[in-house]
């Protein structure tokens, strides 16, 4: 579905991502990860072509610098980081705008099957009984799970995420991951996400990317990818040592 | 299934809202060095409206249908479109403080007036051409100078980087200004009536190219509120929900550039209006655009008028520039929203 192809990315003389090329199948939950500056986000920017970069990017075996917006919209969706919000929009509002791609005219005939996605994207978040409040009143957590549902709403092929976990506590954690895990057993649909927390990562992932400063250190199987040597190498510290003296401190 | 609410107005809401203009529409006709009762205001519009022979009783029927009619009409339109700018900017740009004024370009666009009145730049046969054609030329100039530049400085357009940008580009305009001034100086007069903004002596003509340019550049602006509550909610976003986010930046520019400039062709620079009447409109409606740009347009037309009033009776006989009533209520609101948006760190 989604074929990268020497993606590189520079800004001035530094180089963020050289040469990286990966690709992504029905049914696939590729895990990007890496320390920090490593590029991960980075990598996000471009396919969501936000960034500049060179190489060759294919959406359904297609360049996805020709698609029109509205569409590469419906096969492709973007959960960012960050949210810098300015105006009291309310949650039902920026969960609606997902829908944007289906109907972009003001003229265009009502998205009658947009509803039915609309108001399951809000059960789903949890999201039912704030639907009026203000964005600029909700915690970082909350802002995350209504950009999820307006993500949901949009219901493109292949999600994007950065961080999906990010700021949200662990019952949302265990639920978002949950959700994402369900969503991908219809067909035809993929996930590509930059994922922090290692346990996690390695719990849902089924295919990993590994990166370091810019460059692919391994990827395939998580279970190949997220071995000890892997690991220590490019985190320069004993990541299975650390792992289970964090779970060491649960046993009793 | 819960049932959808509507996003926009329902008709009795904007029934309200066109009674509300027409009633300050007349009062404003009415007052002035010379009142006319509002009976008999309404009395002259409404024979003039279906060409019948004007009552013997009317007072002053030239004052009403040839001096203040048009003027008002040609005030309700400015201040429409200057708000519907200010509300599309404020949301294009996610930043409650955007608008022409700060952003310097009514002030680009009154420039590119005064060069064309310096200069005598003329369309042969229209004789507002010229200076209409550059001052919507040099407000879209403007607008891609001063977003370059902020863009360059800080790409996610800060109130600080526009507002610092929008004044040290309005003090750079304001120097040519002054030049061309004393290259020019037996066209002061008219020059400086540009800078202070008026719409004293608008003719019918006047109104009905406000009206044009409204209904077009206006209707476009209406068109695209939903992609503009997108660029309100964030840039990136809109771009990951399937908006051409770098054409609709363009079709909201090129649409407000045409509105400012044509504005301060008729009317010179009347700054603020654009800023404070969305501002004050959007604590009402909320920020969503389909409610907000109607609400501003009638808002603006509303405000406007009342400045003009205030502008004619305030050192009745002697008239106040129309610009220097805005501005003095507008630089005071201003300060009062940025120090609000500060305190609530939104800025």
């Amino acid at each position: 579905m989604l074929d990268v192809r020497d993606l590189t990315v520079r800004y001035g003389d530094l180089t963020i991502l050289d040469r990286i090329s990966f690709q992504v199948n029905p049914g696939d939950w590729l895990m990007i990860i890496g320390p920090n500056g490593a590029g991960k986000s980075t990598i996000i920017h471009a396919v969501s072509q936000v960034a500049p970069y060179q190489g060759e990017i294919l959406l359904k075996g297609r360049n996805i610098r020709d698609y029109k917006a509205g569409h590469r919209a419906q096969l492709l969706g973007v959960l960012t980081q960050h949210h810098p919000l300015n105006y009291p929009f309310s949650v039902e509002e920026v969960i609606r705008l997902g829908r944007y791609a289906y109907a972009p005219w003001i003229f265009s005939r009502s998205d009658d099957e947009g509803e039915a996605y609309i108001q399951r994207a809000i059960e789903q978040t949890g999201l039912g009984s704030m639907l009026k409040q203000s964005i600029l009143t909700l915690s970082g957590g909350e802002i995350q799970r209504v950009f999820l549902a307006q993500l949901f709403a949009q219901n493109p092929n292949i999600l994007i995420l950065d961080e999906p976990a990010n700021h949200l506590d662990l019952v949302y954690q265990k639920q978002t991951f949950g959700l994402l895990k369900d969503w991908l057993k219809k067909p035809d649909r993929a996930i590509v996400s930059v994922v922090h927390d290692l346990g996690p990562a390695r719990a849902y992932g089924e295919r990993a990317l590994l990166l370091n400063k810019g460059k692919v250190e391994a990827q395939g199987p998580i279970g190949e990818v997220l071995t000890e040597a892997n690991l220590n190498r490019v985190y320069g510290m004993d990541v299975f040592a650390w792992m289970r003296n964090m779970l060491g401190q649960w046993q009793n | 299934m819960r049932k959808r609410e509507k996003e926009g107005f329902g008709p009795v809401v904007y029934l309200l809202f066109a009674a509300l203009t027409f009633l300050t529409f007349a009062v404003s006709v009415s007052l002035g060095s010379v009142r006319v009762p509002l009976g008999d205001t309404v009395g002259l519009i409404w024979h003039a409206l279906w060409r019948l022979p004007l009552p013997e009783t009317a007072s002053s029927p030239s004052i009403i249908l040839a001096v203040r009619l048009p003027r008002v009409l040609s005030v309700a339109l400015t201040g429409a479109s200057l708000s519907l700018c200010g509300g599309a900017m404020q949301g294009l740009l996610r930043n409650p403080l955007a608008d022409g004024s700060p952003l310097g370009v009514s002030s680009g666009a009154s420039l590119g007036a005064v060069i064309a009145i310096a200069f005598g730049l003329t369309v042969p046969s229209l004789p507002f051409a010229g200076t209409m054609v550059m001052a919507i030329l040099f407000a879209f100039l403007s607008l891609i100078i001063i977003l370059a530049l902020a863009y360059k400085l800080d790409y996610s357009l800060s109130t600080n980087t526009i507002i610092l940008i929008g004044v040290i580009y309005s003090m750079f305009v304001s120097s040519i200004m002054s030049f061309i001034i004393t290259y020019a100086s037996d066209r002061v007069r008219q020059i400086t009536f540009w800078t202070m903004g008026s719409l004293n002596g608008s003719s019918y003509g006047n109104a009905l190219v406000l009206l044009i340019t409204l209904l077009v550049f206006g209707g476009v602006i209406l068109a695209h509120a939903r992609e503009l509550n997108a660029f309100a909610i964030g840039e990136e976003n809109a771009h990951h929900i399937g908006i051409n986010t770098r054409r609709i930046k363009l079709i909201i520019m090129i649409s407000v550039s045409v509105l400012i400039g044509v504005s301060v062709s008729i009317g010179g620079t009347i700054g603020f209006v654009g800023l404070v009447t969305p501002h004050m409109v959007r604590m009402i409606t909320g920020p969503n655009h389909k409610r907000l740009f109607p609400a501003s347009l009638f808002g603006g037309a509303i405000f406007l008028m009342l400045a003009d009033l205030l502008a004619r009776m305030l050192l009745n006989p002697i008239e106040l520039p129309l610009g220097v009533v805005t501005s003095f209520v507008g630089a005071i609101v201003f300060v009062f929203i940025f120090y609000r948006a500060r305190k609530t760190g939104r800025a």
